[in-house]
């Protein structure tokens, strides 16, 4: 039987579910142990964290600038290293523990309750579908920048390219995309190579030749509250690196290779992000980097260097291409996952007789992609997706209070004990407070909209949906009674 | 002792469809209308600039170049230029959201906690005696 392994996404991480051994509804307990070999090391971690989040590079890191000009948007992409750092600590323990299928919403479901459970499968679906949105609206304004570029006769209607992405990957998807998923760590490794080369040429050792940061980097134009703000758009550098702990059950030794990976991806990130953030702002004035769709695009072409901009152009091609596969198939996994455990309609938790894949889960939100993509500025659909990782980081700076209240150290076996708690989630709390305060500067209604999202969902699940819900199936791992209860 | 297992309704699938279009209706009604009528993203001030130069709009030589090289006339760089985040803080609004915000935790946390009592209760039994529901 095909064993469809999701390999973690662009975004927050995604339920780990094996298709072929998925029941088709809710799941009895206790678990059966899904059979994962354990052959993943440091690297293999570390690669599969800048995978998933090398896109964010590519367009909609930029907006920080806009928010705070380059300066504040440089701070903003260090202080949310902090913040992914937090991050990162907290997952790695509670990801090598709770080692059922699922991820995040598995961890939710055994450490805070149902309706905790039932939003974290939410904020991985939207958080999922909007990032897919953003990278087909991305490919749609890059094609049709790539074409007038050419000097192709005519006009290219974005919103064409825009809905073909969305349609032809969900095919993909919906027929079985485990070789694609495979390719596109391929993808990824020529979208990085597409950053190491631009750096390169536009010869950094040398400034004033290419680069002119004496005559286009600005201050701070909002003043100090310009890195409050960008905080918002900083998250982007590395939204989605969480994801490696979700390598837990197929990593050798989670306690090494977790935070080694993790923290050498993230450190990958960060130099990768600074050096993205040295050449834009040394080529573009701050106004236009600061609502770009395509910036290392962008910067290519204005290097002069007709081939270095075919480069970038496969470059940010790839790796939104790459990103909404992914996400798409990550997010339909999340709702395939909550339509088994009856959370949603349990006709989402459906698996296709013959390609093994939650087809319905996956058709039913091209509409909705389809819809935002056409209609939507990249900025708006980007806070939609970083808002929803928002909630589930503050979730999980809670969620490691309970469970180390519910199982103290010693009770259960932890692959991995983050040091100097609580320091890393009171740091985490704190970042995120920030960030929320840096979303509501300029985007105040999105985030309401957003709340407005979350609350109805939430009382609809209290109000109706709960009945539907096996209650003893949500709690299947072998531990002790959790303390308390 | 274990709780007795619930068991749980079963759905008609018209109740499955229903629910299905209800989460759309909601995404479109919470997050698609907002961006439809303009409402979200409105935080930002615009300033004017008629006959636009590159010296009227604080650009020197090399910004100017950039512009000319990203194929930008000034009249297209002055709406951008032009267009600034406005963050006059409006503490009422900050309140309201930080309410929102915080009682949606508190809900969320509170809420969870009791349905999770019940799936203790009912995987390994409870010390307390059943609530009914």
């Amino acid at each position: 039987m095909q064993n469809v392994q999701v390999a973690s996404p662009p975004g927050i991480q995604a339920p780990k579910i094996s298709l072929a051994e998925a029941p088709p509804v809710a799941a009895a307990a206790p678990a059966r142990k899904i059979a994962l070999l354990r052959v993943l090391g440091p690297g293999h971690v570390w690669a599969l964290g800048v995978g998933i989040v090398l896109v964010g590079e590519f367009m909609g890191w930029n907006f920080a600038v806009g928010k705070g000009g380059p300066v504040a948007a440089l701070t903003a992409c260090w202080l949310a290293g902090i913040l992914y750092t937090c991050v990162a600590m907290i997952d790695s323990e509670i990801t090598s523990t709770v080692a059922a299928a699922g991820g995040q919403y598995a961890q939710a479901k055994h450490i805070i309750g149902p309706l905790a459970a039932f939003n974290v499968g939410l904020y991985l679906v939207m958080a999922y579908t909007m990032l897919e949105v953003s990278n087909a609206i991305v490919t749609g304004d890059l094609l049709e920048a790539f074409m007038a570029n050419l000097g192709v006769p005519g006009t290219v209607d974005k919103r064409a390219f825009m809905v073909l992405t969305i349609v032809a990957l969900a095919f993909l998807n919906y027929r079985g995309v485990l070789a694609s998923l495979t390719m596109n760590l391929l993808i990824t490794a020529a979208a990085f190579a597409a950053i190491v080369v631009l750096f390169v040429a536009t010869q950094p050792w040398a400034p004033g030749a290419v680069l002119r940061h004496d005559a286009l980097l600005v201050g701070l134009p909002y003043g100090s509250l310009g890195i409050l703000a960008a905080m918002h758009f900083g998250l982007w550098f590395y939204l989605g690196i969480e994801g490696t702990t979700q390598a837990a059950e197929e990593v050798r030794s989670p306690a090494r290779a977790l935070p080694l990976g993790t923290m050498t991806g993230m450190m990958t990130l960060l130099i990768a992000a600074t050096a993205t953030w040295y050449v834009c702002s040394g080529l573009m004035p701050w106004e236009y980097l600061g609502q770009a769709v395509t910036p290392l695009y962008d910067a290519g072409r204005l290097t002069g260097n007709r081939w270095l901009e075919v480069f970038l152009f496969f470059g940010t091609l790839f790796a939104t291409v790459a990103s909404a596969n992914g996400c798409i198939n990550d997010a339909s996994r999340a709702w395939f996952a909550m339509g088994r455990d009856r959370y949603m309609p349990a006709w989402f938790g459906a698996v296709h007789p013959i390609y093994h894949t939650p087809y319905r889960a996956i058709v039913f939100f091209v509409p909705v992609a389809i819809l935002f993509a056409v209609s939507t500025p990249l900025d708006q659909t980007i806070t939609f997706s970083i808002l929803s990782g928002l909630l589930g980081y503050t979730l999980m700076a809670l969620s490691i209070i309970l469970f180390r209240r519910k199982w103290p150290l010693g009770t259960i076996q932890r692959g991995y004990v983050h040091p100097l708690h609580p320091l890393p989630c009171l740091l985490l709390l704190l970042l995120c407070s920030v960030t929320y305060l840096a979303v509501f500067l300029g985007y105040g209604t999105q985030l309401v909209a957003m709340m407005s999202f979350y609350i109805i969902a939430s009382a609809w699940f209290v109000l109706h949906r709960y009945k539907y819900v096996r209650r003893g199936d949500q709690f299947t791992m072998h531990w002790p009674k959790p303390r308390g209860y | 002792m274990k709780k007795t297992p619930y068991e749980p309704p079963k759905q008609s699938v018209a109740g499955q469809i229903f629910d299905a279009f209800l989460m759309l209706v909601l995404v479109f009604f919470t997050l698609y209308l907002p961006l439809l009528f303009k409402l979200a993203g409105g935080g930002t001030t615009t300033t004017e600039y008629p006959n636009p130069t590159w010296e009227a709009l604080g650009q020197n030589a090399v910004m100017a170049a950039q512009w000319e090289k990203l194929g930008i006339a000034p009249e297209k760089a002055a709406t951008i230029i032009g267009t600034r985040f406005d963050y006059a803080l409006n503490w009422s609004a900050l309140a309201l959201t930080v309410v929102i915000i915080v009682g949606y935790f508190v809900f969320l946390f509170r809420y969870s906690d009791r349905e999770y009592r019940d799936v203790i209760a009912e995987r390994f039994g409870s010390d307390d005696a059943p609530r009914a529901r």
